[in-house]
């Protein structure tokens, strides 16, 4: 529209233009509106840095590399109260992640299932999901936090009452103990041959994928119908449990020596434990060999250090700076370069199978071994997941009802059985309503996630933005980071779903 | 009367932009209001009652201040801080003065520029756990899991305890005194680890008291005392001097019931002569009236009165005096002479 | 042919025979109980796991409940009581921490003579919103609403009368301003005069004004300080003013968003973003935190007024979407019917394009008043003392130390019949729109 001939000669531009001529007003507004945000940022930061140094505070964040001084009890990385400030964050930062898409998974199915269940036939299930929603949308979720917390702690039993006399016991044949401190689970340790089966796990998973596409194809093409749902499933476990029972064939059967400094040759552990002021044993963690020395010990009741070594050299190399006096041999290892000095016991344990599970025992005050999943994690995780679930289930309805009746009849016409109605002719359909307002319930998920702090859970809320800032008094750049952090992962989280939204999008031409 | 108080929340919106940092004093006059921060609620200590009306032990601390400032002990406006927001409420000027159980640190008192003005709780973090569990020891606890609250120092002392004696344990952080409480009495933590005094206050609220015992070791050291913001020294002395004007009147026999008697005329005892005004000028050297340490103590009695009314062995605290005796009875609260 | 058949006479019905019902098992009840309940055996097992579930739910609860305490002074007493009534082991709720309590769980530590203020506020706020809510209303009203956030301040916080007054005339300053400026100078010097002028009024004379006029002519109530606000009342207050005050703020957002204007456009989405992007407590305790750095030195505020400040700006983010949708969902014919007509761009938003583009916004501004109200208990990490605050420093006193259920039970009902009602209204809302688009 605007072309240069169009606009006035340079030499008639008078200023009053500048508010008065639509053209150059925009411009004008433009400029003032900038100017007004670069002053309103800079009498911010002026501010904040006479409020600073009359506080005899610094801008610095060299408090990320000071000494945090506190424990963290759910790390999913190595950290102790000697680490530093920021790797505290860290955990805290991986910890919100963790919850984070736990809860999103959780919250989908959980939301989907109410959202179709609202719509059932049903009278009473329809009813009983719409108290679900209605209670949970609108209570806040604080609140829900609490109260499940508070649930669970109350209605589960303590690990004392596992004792003899005790009226709880373990579930699913002894291996899984529901506890007020959190369910234990057995914890996968990885043996000889894991990377293996680990390869064929994925290349099931690569052979499903191309089997359905072919399924597929061959439907379109000759309009057979190969039965997916088997095939999938078929391929998923066959090759990986061959290939499990395989190795444990060759691998798990192997007994192999425990080494020890300072025995002589043939004593038994029990002996060469009375003849030691301390055990300490050298142990690659998570591996089946150390899984079973460890068996070995707590069945004759020796009491140890665990000292964690990265892999089989490392552990030599500790044995030889006499970190450790006991080894548990790591499979690569050949006996031949074992340093001078250590003996084999006449004990022996068995190099194990690729994956062995340790199930959780009853200990001095706790539960040892196994996965602990903590109740703050637990409560906080079903409580995010319940709550985004009931507006998840709101947006699922509102997606399928959306959907006209016509479609469904139209595909029961055609002879489609119901379960690929839905599944190929209605779903696709809803979801292009369902996913947008998805978005932001994950998006409301995460943020929500910093309610940690209320049942304890050290997200990076509560470490970063908790703790960290109350031990060294950095409130400024404690909350910038953190700031930072929510802001980034949001953006993230948007920009990913709106991409799969574009894909799914209605492409109207 | 000149009260800004007028303006509502919003006389505050830019509008009473006055120096807050310099002379907290006169900004307290003027306001006719003492602006203290307070726990948000701890049992003895500071919580609100079904009239709304504070009451604790910390709490008095505050209304001797505003006693001794404004002549008023209920001239207080109660400011609820948690373990997180507390400096921060101080530093930038919205209280007076912290009296909210908080440690007496170096790096509290130096880094984060706040001053301490003394110690009216000598206190020591320790364990409660359940008799059932037959621990004797706080040595004993290796692989416990142990309730504590965060953002405090407590969670630094248990973390350099365990290292120390090189056993495990695991921390179950929680918000508040209520909820470690719940999650103690719940099973959820094997022991519950906070001051002694807490410990104590928790426990007399049981059911079953008797089920729970504090074990002896005191882990750490936890001097409790009210603080101000660092750099105006006459506000300092003067929260510093009224605390120590309530241990002084409780050394001299000086109670709630004689204060006024003993302040009406100069008595035998120079030093309580001086303390109540009725001999020489200590209240002018401060910045206030000459009756100042009276109406401290007649707001809520001396040191020994606060302490027996809100956390003492007839409460259901039933706290001893323990190292908060007089230091004539071999404790360690003391005040410097007033001359 | 035979007698007997010639003597037959034919039936032929006259009369028809009356209705007859349906057979018993298909009709009332139990037809309904076999077509929702029973229709096949998938049905007819989920009926019966729904069964158990109901019954397991309230035969765990319901005796609690029901067997609940009313009258003790403290938790012990309670305990006491419950052993000596009720046989042992059973459990019973002690309802009597509400009778106590049940004031300060919604006025907080508000004067108990004064609670009539608040309670008046919320009339005053009802009858307020009416002409914004129901189209019924006579238009006029809109002046008492333009009125009642004065009058609702003045009623909460008590003071002089001339204080919320003399704010209140900084509006009209601005307006007369634009009005006297807006034919001589033009739209755009006139607007940004008439930002100006109150801003400079409110900063520099206000505050004497209104003391000058107390002195004059004293008009005053009993002042309560915002440290007495607490419980459902603290939540009100924050949410209503965070909604409130966010909505122009929002509207400017979205139209900002909208805009072509390339570093409009781009503030107002940086702004959005960057506040929906972070978790509200994180802005929570910025403003416990920070908020104090970024003003000038002394400035003190109080941490409540903080807290709505916040509260405000991370509304107007979320209501800028809001009203974004309505603007996008306006047939682009609204648009060009304004520009057709001549009319400038400030003009056309407000004679044809915000009537609209609000009104269907409605909704979902009161579906974020919902979230916002639900989000205010988040306070309680600061340390105001909102239900949830307050249902902790009840149980550090020491007659209810270890009470929990009942606070939380009775907070939940609370919450969930405010929430739930207003969600009902926007349904309501959202079908009668609908049903005017067909």
């Amino acid at each position: 529209m605007t072309t240069t001939s169009d606009a006035p000669p340079k030499a008639g531009f008078r200023p009053s233009q500048l508010i008065y001529d639509t053209r150059y007003r925009s411009l004008t507004i433009q400029v003032i509106a900038f100017i007004a945000l670069m002053l309103g940022l800079s009498w911010l930061v002026s501010n904040t840095i006479t409020n600073l140094s009359a506080l005899g505070k610094d801008f610095d964040f060299g408090f990320l590399g000071q000494r945090a001084g506190y424990d963290i009890n759910q790390r999913l990385i190595e950290y102790d109260s000697t680490s530093t400030h920021g790797r505290a964050a860290l955990v805290g930062i991986l910890n919100t992640l963790l919850i984070a898409v736990l809860g999103c998974v959780l919250a989908t199915i959980v939301g989907v299932l109410a959202g179709v269940l609202r719509l059932s036939k049903n009278w009473l299930v329809a009813k009983l999901m719409a108290i679900y929603v209605e209670g949970f949308r609108n209570i806040p979720v604080l609140l829900w936090i609490l109260l499940i917390f508070a649930l669970m702690t109350e209605a589960t039993p303590q690990p004392r009452d596992f004792r003899e006399g005790g009226d709880a016991s373990m579930i699913l044949g002894d291996t899984i103990a529901i506890t007020n401190r959190g369910v234990f689970i057995p914890a996968p340790f990885w043996g000889a041959g894991a990377g293996i089966l680990l390869a064929v796990f994925l290349v099931s998973l690569v052979a499903i994928f191309f089997w359905r596409r072919y399924a597929h194809r061959t439907q379109e093409q000759t309009g057979r119908i190969l039965p997916i749902g088997w095939g999938t499933l078929g391929l998923l476990i066959v090759p990986t449990a061959v290939a499990f029972l395989a190795l444990g064939m060759t691998s798990g059967r192997v007994t192999q020596p425990v080494l020890a400094t300072g025995a002589t040759e043939g004593m038994t552990l029990a002996d060469y434990a009375a003849s030691q002021q301390t055990i300490n044993a050298c142990a690659v963690p998570f591996s089946t060999e150390s899984l079973n020395l460890r068996r070995l010990m707590r069945s004759q009741e020796i009491r140890f250090n665990y000292v964690a070594v990265e892999d089989a050299a490392g552990a030599l190399t500790a044995l030889e700076a006499g970190n450790c006096n006991i080894l548990s041999l790591p499979a690569s290892v050949d006996i031949a370069t074992v340093p001078a000095g250590a003996v084999a016991l006449s004990d022996t344990i068995r190099r194990g199978m690729p994956v062995e599970f340790e199930r959780p025992v009853l200990g001095g005050f706790n539960f040892e071994g196994g996965l602990q999943l903590r109740n703050s994690l637990i409560a906080l995780w079903l409580a995010l997941s319940l709550y985004t679930g009931a507006f998840i289930a709101e947006n699922v309805r509102g997606g399928i009802l959306s959907v006209s009746k016509g479609q469904t009849e139209a595909a029961f016409a055609l002879g489609i059985k119901p379960s690929r109605t839905m599944r190929l002719v209605i779903l696709p359909q809803a979801l292009r309503v369902i996913i947008p307002p998805m978005i932001s319930q994950y998006l409301n998920l995460t943020k929500n996630s910093s309610l940690a702090i209320a049942v304890g859970y050290m997200d990076v809320r509560s470490t970063l933005g908790g703790i960290t800032i109350n031990q060294t008094g950095k409130e400024l750049e404690g909350m910038l980071l953190l700031g930072l952090f929510y802001l980034v992962t949001s953006l993230i989280i948007s920009s990913a779903m709106n991409l799969y939204n574009s894909r799914v999008k209605l492409k109207e031409r | 009367m000149k009260k800004s108080v007028l303006f509502g929340a919003l006389t505050t919106a830019g509008l009473a932009a006055g120096a807050a940092q310099a002379a907290t004093l006169d900004d307290v006059k003027e306001r006719g209001e003492l602006n203290c921060g307070v726990v948000t609620g701890l049992a003895g200590f500071g919580a609100p009652d079904a009239n709304g009306v504070w009451e604790g032990f910390d709490v008095a601390v505050c209304r001797a201040v505003a006693a001794a400032v404004l002549g008023d002990p209920m001239a207080v406006n109660f400011v609820p801080t948690t373990g997180q927001t507390r400096f921060t409420a101080l530093a930038s000027g919205e209280i007076d003065m912290l009296a909210r159980n908080t440690t007496w640190t170096f790096s509290r008192d130096t880094d984060l520029k706040f001053d301490f003005v003394g110690v009216n709780y000598y206190d020591g973090q320790g364990f409660i756990v359940p008799t059932a569990l037959g621990v004797s020891s706080a040595k004993d606890l290796d692989g416990a899991t142990i309730c504590i609250q965060t953002g405090t120092t407590t969670e630094l002392n248990l973390a350099d305890f365990f290292r120390n004696n090189n056993i495990s344990y695991e921390p179950v952080p929680v918000e508040t005194n209520a909820e470690g409480q719940q999650q103690y009495l719940a099973g959820a933590c094997d022991a519950y680890t906070t001051d002694a005094s807490g410990l104590a206050a928790t426990r007399a609220t049981f059911e079953n008291p008797g089920d729970h015992v504090i074990l002896p070791e005191i882990i750490s050291k936890e001097p409790l005392g009210p603080l101000v913001r660092h750099g105006d020294n006459e506000w300092a002395d003067i929260v510093r001097w009224t605390l120590n004007a309530l241990i002084a009147a409780e050394e001299y026999g000086v109670t709630s019931a004689n204060v006024n008697e003993l302040a009406s005329a100069p008595g035998t005892n120079p030093e309580v002569n001086r303390l109540l005004g009725t001999e020489g000028e200590l209240g002018g050297m401060i910045g206030l009236e000459n009756d100042w340490a009276k109406n401290a103590i007649a707001a809520g009695g001396n040191y020994g009165e606060i302490f027996e009314k809100n956390i003492g062995e007839n409460t259901p605290i039933g706290l001893a005096r323990g190292l908060n005796a007089q230091w004539t009875n071999g404790g360690l609260i003391y005040a410097p002479p007033f001359r | 042919m035979s007698d007997t058949h010639s003597q037959t006479v034919p039936f032929v019905r006259e009369t028809m025979i009356p209705q007859a019902e349906p057979p018993v098992g298909n009709r009332g009840v139990i037809l309904w109980m076999r077509e929702n309940l029973f229709s096949g055996w998938f049905n007819i097992i989920t009926t019966l796991i729904s069964l158990y579930v109901i019954w397991w739910a309230l035969s765990h609860t319901m005796p609690w409940v029901f067997r609940g305490i009313w009258n003790a002074s403290s938790l012990t007493e309670c305990r006491a009581i419950r052993d000596a009534t009720l046989p042992e082991g059973t459990s019973a709720a002690c309802w009597a921490v509400l009778t106590d309590r049940w004031q300060q769980l919604l006025f907080g530590f508000y004067p108990r003579e004064l609670y009539w203020r608040p309670v008046l506020s919320l009339v005053i706020f009802l009858v307020a919103i009416a002409p914004v809510l129901f189209p019924r209303v006579p238009r006029g009203a809109l002046l008492f609403t333009a009125v009642s956030p004065f009058v609702m301040f003045w009623l909460l916080w008590g003071g002089t009368a001339w204080f919320p007054i003399s704010i209140g005339l900084g509006f009209v300053l601005g307006w007369a301003a634009w009005r006297a400026l807006a034919p001589m100078a033009g739209t755009l010097v006139a607007s940004i005069v008439a930002v100006a002028l109150p801003i400079v009024y409110w900063l520099y004379t206000a505050g004497p004004l209104a003391r000058e006029l107390e002195q004059v002519i004293p008009f005053r109530m009993e002042y309560v300080s915002s440290q007495d606000f607490g419980g459902f009342m603290l939540s009100f207050i924050i949410g209503i003013a965070g909604i409130i005050l966010s909505l122009p703020l929002g509207i400017l957002l979205a139209l900002g968003r909208q805009s072509d204007l390339f570093i409009i456009n781009k503030i107002s989405v940086g702004f959005i973003e960057i506040i929906r992007g972070v978790p509200l407590i994180v802005w929570l305790f910025t403003a416990s935190l920070l908020l104090n750095y970024f003003l000038p030195p002394g400035t003190n505020f109080d941490l409540m007024l903080r807290v709505i400040i916040m509260v405000t700006l991370f509304a107007a983010a979320y209501i800028a979407e809001v009203v974004r949708g309505g603007l996008a969902a306006l047939p682009k014919g609204q648009y060009e019917g304004a520009d057709s007509l001549g009319l400038s761009y400030w003009q056309s938003m407000r004679l044809i394009i915000l009537p609209q583009a609000l009104k269907i916004s409605i909704p979902g501004i009161v579906n974020t008043f919902i979230g916002l109200f639900k989000d205010t208990t988040l306070v309680v990490f600061i340390g105001l003392l909102d239900p949830i605050g307050l249902s902790n420093a009840i149980r550090a006193s020491t007659e209810w130390n270890g009470i929990y259920w009942e606070l939380f039970v009775f907070i939940g009902l609370l919450f969930f019949i405010c929430c739930f009602s207003m969600s009902r209204y926007s349904l309501y809302l959202e079908k009668k729109l609908q049903r005017g688009h067909n």
